[in-house]
């Protein structure tokens, strides 16, 4: 994106009232009595106008470039009501084209915001109104998928209230919308990891480390072994805190956001991972989190320490603070930086913020191998055999050989966090599943990649250079196994549908949206299939620029 | 074929104890939802059609599907690899070696190294230009040119080379070049960094240079013609650009050697090396 020297000085001004408003966003919040939701300007109603233009976020003293909804980072929230219908126009006041897409949302898939997939996109200059019935609740989020727009801001949360009052309404909420912003373009961190994967890892293992002994290293031999396949075992994340920049509700941490409760009284977090990048450790220390939603559907409640969520994922947790102030820390799943906000009873107030934890590392079993220890045997790790379907070219670095069912796992780096940790396995819907059938037939998905070139893709080939869409039939009950070929953790996104995660819950298997996958691991969702095209694809969104995408076409049978 | 009677019951005892059941404890007599396992229908035929052409002008969702669809901008990079001062027994001199590169899966490369003693004319400069394309996740075949502006008469040579990322993560490079006068040579270069600390990176790095015949105007000998070892420790101020200190050392063999001596030069030489690495 061009800059141009005049857009640029309306930029600096515009941060400069941007700032302005961080001042009084974070620092002097008025209370004005539940219910709250603080944060970005909240719209509601069934006609709403967005506009997105050049805007600012404020990081460190310093304006950011961003791609602004209403001029704000992130955009306003949308606060719905379900059964209702919606008339959104979006007014396109960039140079380039743009779009939103309803992250979550079960809508006809032509407004479902993809260009060149669901619609041609808003021209510059152009307006869109995209028009469509609210049939859910939740917590959910809007976001552009237009070029790497998301990257530099345009995104939003998306509330949906229930047609009926819950039972016992929790009347105290915030949102928390955990995003990433760099002062770098991400054209250029692209650039930069074309040249040079390694580029962001500013923890990788050393010589001191080998000699220091202790968790932050390798042995030896295991070092060895893992040189000898050319992997790295401190590869957690592409993109770090040494680019990035951990924002809550846009604001970081020196802002201090504060979300304001009365001692007592419990209050509702709506947790939503905008990051275009990054995985979050979100825990609140000395306060139990009860998730009573995940990607905005309705869970049996599950009391847990921590939660690690991917780019795309929605968690509700519920948390009864007592009379004093708590810090939000979201540490990044490679402990390179971290988003920190507070929960307080009056504005002003802080907590600790809790140092971040060493660096994690991955293991054999993110390797897709299944025993533990440094022994290697015959395993092979990059056998066509064990995924006929992958094309085995130059951007295939490994087949898991024996990928495991992980949904058991806490996520990368927490299996000794030494308290709760929220896995796949610990959700179960609060209500039946809408579709008991079993599955008539299985896919499986192969996600591949090579770090050493930054190549993503599914199945061996980037989106870009084979167009083979997943084909299904409209209605038709489908099972979607995802195999995690790539020393990464992917969140994978189906537009348009909620599936039931397949992790032993039978009826009451945990909807989603957005699944991660970990490293060497597999896991399954059940699907209905619904009409029309559908993206497909990890939510790290430099992966998905590299080709780690596809079409779902649903067709009638 | 009939069900055996108890497992039969139990399936009946099962559905009549689900309502009131506990939610999510699966039974394995019959699975309900999620525990069941998919059937093996027949997947439909992979259509390309577009279903939002029924909704959005046809010509308009076509561009933005051949938007979506195009091919990444090409990246591009150039690094430096060598350019440093080197400290010896004679005279001063300094080396350089680097390249650039544009593409992804298909790459243009372009490759430069000399060396010379300062305040003279250069003893050896070359450009190379190639066709890289990636042949596994961690090698490149090459094919391409070099010429060689020193020494003088200069030489064209055509190229051909694997380079790439060894088990142990060894960068290596082997190229064979033949000259406009038919003759063989090849070069092998390996390096490894090992890191210190974050910042403070040691590579060791080999490079041998062979010959498939004695050339007697160019003073090597068929075979080994040199040998050079070197070890450098760099301070990464960032990843892009690294000063570094270190030493090489150099061995001419065999027949080359002897052409060395012949003119009065050691066989060996040694030298404390300053320079820059870096890219951008």
């Amino acid at each position: 994106m061009k800059w141009p020297d005049v857009a640029r000085r309306a930029l600096l001004r515009g941060g400069a009232l941007a700032g302005g408003g961080v001042l009084v966003g974070g620092g002097a919040r008025a209370f004005s009595g539940p219910p709250v939701v603080s944060g970005p300007p909240v719209l509601s109603g069934e006609a709403i106008t967005l506009r997105i233009g050049r805007g600012a976020v404020a990081m460190g003293g310093r304006m950011a470039r961003a791609v602004a909804i209403n001029g704000s980072v992130p955009g306003p929230v949308l606060r719905l009501r379900q059964g209702q219908m919606l008339r959104l126009t979006v007014v396109n006041e960039l140079a380039e084209e743009t779009s939103l897409h309803w992250h979550g949302l079960e809508l006809p898939f032509q407004m479902d915001g993809v260009p060149g997939v669901s619609f041609p996109g808003i021209a510059p200059g152009a307006s869109f109104t995209y028009a469509f019935p609210i049939t859910q609740s939740g917590t959910y989020w809007y976001h552009s998928h237009s070029g790497l727009q998301e990257m530099m801001g345009c995104y939003g949360a998306l509330v949906i209230d229930p047609a009926e009052p819950e039972p016992e309404p929790v009347l105290r909420e915030h949102v928390l919308l955990f995003s990433d912003h760099s002062f770098v373009d991400p054209a250029r961190i692209l650039a930069r990891l074309k040249a040079d994967p390694g580029y962001y890892n500013h923890q990788p293992q050393t010589l001191a480390d080998l000699l220091a002994g202790g968790k932050q290293a390798q042995p030896l031999g295991q070092r060895l072994a893992w040189a000898r396949m050319r992997m790295d075992p401190t590869d957690i994340a592409d993109v770090t805190g040494s680019v990035l920049h951990y924002l809550v509700n846009g604001h970081d941490a020196a802002d201090n956001w504060t979300g304001l409760f009365t001692p007592g009284e419990a209050v509702r977090l709506r947790c939503i991972n905008a990051a275009a990048m990054t995985f979050f450790n979100l825990r609140i220390p000395d306060l139990p989190l009860e998730v009573v939603a995940a990607d905005g559907q309705a869970v049996q409640p599950v009391v847990v320490d921590e939660f690690q969520f991917g780019s795309g994922e929605t968690y509700d947790v519920i948390v009864r603070p007592g009379p004093r102030a708590y810090t939000i820390a979201a540490e990044t799943m490679d402990r390179s930086g971290m988003a920190c906000a507070t929960l307080a009873p009056a504005a002003g107030m802080k907590a600790a913020v809790p140092p971040l934890r060493p660096r994690p590392l991955l293991t054999m079993k993110d390797m897709g191998m299944a025993m533990s220890g440094g022994a290697m045997g015959p395993m092979k790790m990059r056998d066509g055999a064990n995924a006929p379907q992958v094309a085995l070219g130059p951007g295939v670095e490994m087949i898991s050989p024996m990928p495991q069912d992980r949904s058991g796992d806490p996520g990368i780096g927490l299996d000794q966090a030494g308290h709760r940790v929220l896995t796949y396995r610990d959700l179960l819907a609060a209500a039946p599943n809408p579709d008991p059938r079993a599955p008539e037939r299985e896919i499986e998905v192969h996600l591949t990649g090579a770090m050493n070139r930054y190549m993503w893709s599914i199945d061996g080939r980037r989106m870009q250079e084979a167009h083979e869409p997943i084909p299904m039939r409209k209605g038709e009950r489908l099972r979607m196994t995802l195999v995690n070929d790539t020393m990464m953790a992917h969140p994978i996104h189906l537009h348009g549908h909620l599936f039931e995660l397949v992790t032993g819950h039978g009826t009451h298997a945990p909807r989603k949206h957005t699944v991660n996958v970990l490293p060497g691991g597999r896991i399954s969702f059940d699907m209905t299939a619904r009409p029309g095209d559908w993206a497909f694809h990890c939510h790290l969104f430099l992966h998905m620029a590299m080709g780690m995408m596809r079409i779902v076409k649903v067709r009638p049978a | 074929m009939r069900a055996p009677a108890p497992l039969g019951l139990l399936a009946l005892l099962a559905l009549l104890a689900l309502p009131q059941g506990a939610l999510a404890d699966p039974d394995p007599a019959s699975p309900a939802g999620t525990d069941q396992s998919p059937g093996s229908a027949e997947a439909p035929p992979v259509v390309h059609d577009r279903a939002a052409d029924r909704f959005w002008p046809a010509a308009a969702m076509a561009a933005a599907e051949q938007a979506m669809m195009a091919p990444a901008p090409p990246y591009a990079a150039m690094k430096v690899d060598l350019a440093e001062y080197q400290l010896g027994a004679g005279a001063d001199r300094w080396r350089w070696e680097g390249e650039g590169w544009a593409g992804d899966v298909n790459r243009l490369l372009l490759r430069t190294r000399g060396e010379g003693a300062v305040g003279r004319r250069l003893d050896e400069a070359e450009v190379e230009a190639a066709y890289a394309r990636a042949i596994s996740p961690w090698w490149n075949l090459e094919a391409g040119v070099r010429q060689d502006i020193r020494p003088t008469p200069a030489r064209s040579h055509a190229m051909l080379a694997a380079e790439g990322m060894a088990p142990y993560l060894f960068d290596v490079l082997a190229a064979a070049y033949l000259s406009d006068r038919g003759q063989l040579t090849g070069r092998i270069e390996a390096s490894v960094d090992q890191r210190l600390t974050r910042r403070l990176v040691l590579q060791p790095r080999m490079e041998l240079n062979l010959s498939a015949q004695d050339m007697p105007a160019e003073r090597l000998g068929a075979g080994l013609t040199s040998a050079e070892l070197g070890l450098r420790l760099r301070f990464e101020i960032t990843r892009r650009f690294a000063p570094y200190v270190g030493a090489a050392w150099t061995w001419r063999s065999g027949r080359t050697a002897a052409y060395a001596r012949a003119e009065g030069e050691g066989a060996a030489a040694r030298s404390l090396v300053l320079g820059v690495k870096g890219w951008f």
